[in-house]
């Protein structure tokens, strides 16, 4: 699937290997958290990057020590209405600390873009047909937001304060 | 009542932009309906049974002529000439076209208006005490916290994608006009032992299928800490809330399922990292730059008493008015005033562009800043003059605006059912227009005072018909259309869910149903007692049979 | 005894919202114009070929419901159907209704 980072398509430095299959040599490996904690020392020892995904329900604080060692963590969205990777991105940028790529993965909306990229999503699996345009639209259609978040993006409480 | 500044007025028109840009993509197929719906959801546009509906905010329930003018031009120019005023202060209407929508959001920001966030599972519009500023005894103005919650809530990155939709409503008296214990997240502005102000905050009340009053969850607030602990009641709530049932996602199944004492402390952990992080601490300066939006207008020194008033009152039409639609004002001499929109026979709740524009007009006659909407359906003047209350009495009647049956047994609040809604079982409205017309005698209505009927056309209980003394659920009896009575509901702060009665009641049978509730409450009632009290004494057997025995004679 | 009900389709035309039957391959505004499918095979065909008004994105929310055809009248078997091909029943002067003459 086309991986959207930083505003720009990206070649993904990642691949995702199923429950029960071998490690490529060449690549960073992305897993389910499942087999994260099962494998744990196993997949660090393949010394390429490694990328942990997470369910919907699963809460990234149980990865809180092996933050420094994950490259990116992707959250998926079972469905555009299940709305808890966003809280859980916003816990990994703020609480966490986490600096890695954020990725979203599965079903969501062009839509919820510009939400996502405040949370602290920094990635995106998207569509086959989907424009790069379409991104730069969806950062620009709201130019101003109310409340903090882990993007840091003055909120229009700070702008009327030094008014 | 506060004013946008240009931020405010950015956001509104990025946000008619946005959406006229889904509109242009859902018409040319680029999005599907699966894709667009939430969408417009999230900008209150709903398929219903006859065409679309768009429900747009008013925010605490308070309006200016300007913006009731516009509703009029909107009514008129893009729909059937009617706006329908809800449970939730805000006002729906019936008939829009899609392809108009985009325009009528435009007219509507050209006003300081939208429909942003008035469906979908994200933060609603946040309701609040219609007699805000204006009655005795009020802590602070419950709008404060309302517009500072506004601006918090809307287009939060985090939190537009709950687990279903989330309601929230502040009271700023002890008497609570806002049914904030019937709500998500119910605020009570209080005072504590030191004398600072506060707020107590509830979760997990809520309607429907499953009814339940709020829990204390935060059990004093302290105002510069808030946003965070409504941010971290939400962020437990996103986090936790069910997904896998639709009919167990409102977070009163969460609060509920937790209990308040674990619910409480996932919300202190989230909330003592929020505060220690400081990022939703209100600046001193923006909450007085609010909090003056609210300040009440200067009001005249006048005298308790009106000559003016007191000889009109031998007008037994004004008198009875008077009676039941006036409010004492915390200012000698003024007075708080119910505008009925339940005429007898007429659409609860519906107002007329007509009847909309003569209000703007009366507004800015009299120099009146502010309209309430309520959300028993009814609208409110807040500041009225003593000496002016006949002459706006008079006015308000040809305007058939003048019904005076607040608070009475033909004031309904009623859901827009089956007539509508594609979610409805049963219809509604003729069912309240037949009570109506059964109760018309005012004399009547008087003897059996405060008797608050809430009716609902199905589960989802936008009638908020738990909530009544007297309840009416519409429900669909293999195929027919059927009427279920409850009993002892209270959305005041004695919040109560009532009980059902019994087997319900076909369509020709409900409004006798009813006569029989009330001929059982003056049987049964002692001095002073509403139908509610005399439920909360003799509990519910003495109503049932007296309801049941009759209807077995009125049989044979 | 009544007679086993038979069906017919209907949806929501995507820029108004006007409600719409299906007649023939094609939508028409008022029930009583609108096709009659005394049998599921040919009702479920119907809802079939409707998919691609969907597709061309003109309608939206196809669905068919039960009606029963008395003294040459269609009569929708469900309240929800009488109101929704007439109008809000307490506003005569709103809905398909309102266009009808009465005689």
């Amino acid at each position: 699937m086309p991986l959207i980072k930083n505003g720009a398509f990206a070649k993904d430095p990642f691949i995702f290997v199923p429950e029960g299959k071998a490690f490529p040599e060449d690549m960073g490996v992305m897993v389910t958290l499942e087999r994260f904690q099962s494998e744990r020392e196993n997949i660090f020892a393949h010394n390429m990057p490694v990328a942990v995904k997470l369910a919907s329900s699963e809460n990234p604080e149980v990865l809180k020590g092996d933050l420094p060692r994950i490259a990116a963590i992707a959250i998926e969205f079972p469905i555009f209405r299940d709305g808890r990777g966003f809280s859980w991105a916003r816990m990994l940028r703020t609480r966490l600390g986490y600096t890695g790529e954020i990725r979203a993965v599965g079903h969501f909306l062009f839509d919820q873009l510009a939400f996502m990229v405040r949370v602290g999503f920094d990635a995106f699996e998207v569509r086959q047909d989907f424009r790069i345009e379409d991104f730069t639209r969806a950062m620009g259609e709201m130019h101003y937001v109310y409340q903090p978040s882990a993007d840091g993006k003055k909120t229009v409480f700070d702008l009327r304060a030094v008014k | 009542m506060y004013r946008y500044d240009e931020f405010d007025a950015a956001m509104v028109a990025d946000r008619v932009a946005q959406f006229r840009y889904q509109v242009e993509r859902r018409l040319a197929g680029a999005l599907s309906e699966d894709e667009f719906k939430p969408l417009r959801l999230k900008n209150g546009l709903y398929l219903q049974l006859h065409s679309y509906m768009l429900r747009i905010a008013i925010p605490y329930g308070t309006l200016s002529a300007q913006q009731l003018r516009k509703f009029a031009y909107i009514a008129r120019t893009y729909d059937r000439g009617y706006g329908h005023f809800t449970t939730r202060q805000n006002l729906q209407f019936h008939w829009p076209r899609l392809v108009d929508v985009p325009d009528i959001l435009a007219e509507l920001a050209s006003v300081e208006m939208h429909c942003i966030q008035t469906s979908g599972n994200c933060i609603r519009n946040v309701t609040a005490d219609q007699f805000a500023g204006a009655i005795a005894g009020e802590i602070e103005d419950p709008r404060i916290l309302s517009e500072i919650v506004r601006q918090w809530s809307t287009f939060h990155p985090e939190f537009s994608y709950l687990p279903r939709k989330f309601k929230i409503a502040v009271s700023g008296t002890t008497h609570d006009r806002a049914a904030v214990k019937f709500h998500d997240i119910g605020i009570e502005i209080i005072k504590n032992d030191a004398g600072e102000t506060g707020y107590r905050v509830f979760v997990g009340g809520g309607m429907g299928r499953t009814p339940y009053v709020g829990l204390e969850i935060g059990r004093f607030v302290a105002p510069e800490d808030i946003l965070a602990y409504l941010e971290a009641c939400m962020r437990v709530y996103n986090e936790y809330g069910r997904r896998d049932n639709i009919y167990k996602a409102r977070v009163k199944i969460l609060a509920h399922q937790l209990g308040a004492d674990e619910f409480r402390r996932q919300a202190e952990l989230e909330f003592a990292e929020i505060k220690k992080a400081g990022t939703l601490q209100l600046p001193e300066r923006e909450l007085a730059r609010i909090a003056a939006y609210f300040a009440p207008p200067e009001f005249e020194n006048l005298p308790e008493e009106s000559p003016e008033f007191d000889a009109a009152l031998a007008n037994r039409d004004f008198a009875n008015w008077a009676k039941t639609n006036l409010t004492p004002h915390r200012a000698k001499g003024y007075a708080i005033a119910t505008i009925s929109l339940k005429a007898i026979g007429a659409t609860p709740g519906d107002a007329s562009a007509d009847q909309m524009d003569a209000l703007a007009q009366l507004m800015d006659d009299f120099g009146y800043e502010e309209i309430r909407v309520t959300h028993e359906q009814n609208l409110v003047l807040p500041h009225v003059k003593k000496r002016d209350l006949p002459v706006i009495f008079a006015r308000l009647k040809m305007l058939d605006l003048a019904t005076a049956n607040a608070g009475l047994i033909t004031d309904i609040i009623c859901c827009p059912g089956l007539d509508y809604c594609d979610l409805a079982n049963a219809r509604s409205i003729p069912i309240a227009q037949a009570i109506q017309q059964r109760f018309a005698d005012l004399e009547r209505q008087h003897e059996l005072g405060e008797l608050k009927i809430k009716m609902s056309g199905c589960i989802n209980a936008c009638g908020h018909h738990h909530a009544g003394h007297i309840g009416i659920l519409g429900v669909d009896k293999k195929g027919v259309e059927f009427y279920q009575i409850q009993l002892g509901g209270s959305g005041a702060e004695d919040a109560s869910v009532g009980e059902i009665m019994g087997p319900g009641f076909g369509k020709d049978e409900i409004v006798d149903a009813i006569e029989r509730v009330v001929d059982a409450y003056l049987k049964l009632r002692m001095d002073g007692e509403r139908l509610l009290d005399t439920y909360r004494r003799v509990g519910m057997a003495p109503f049932k049979n007296m309801v049941y025995q009759e209807q077995l004679h009125a049989a044979y | 005894m009544a007679t086993p009900a038979s069906q017919m389709l209907t949806a929501n035309r995507l820029p108004d919202g006007q409600v719409l039957y299906w007649r023939g391959g094609e939508w028409v505004l008022e029930l009583a114009d609108g096709e009659v499918f005394t049998d599921p095979k040919s009702a479920d065909a119907a809802l079939a070929a409707a998919a691609r008004f969907v597709e061309k994105n003109e309608v939206v929310a196809t669905y068919l419901f039960d009606v029963r055809v008395v003294a040459g009248r269609i009569v929708p078997v469900k309240e929800r159907e009488i109101i929704r091909a007439a109008g809000p029943s307490v506003r005569p002067d709103l809905g398909k209704q309102a266009a009808h003459v009465q005689v």
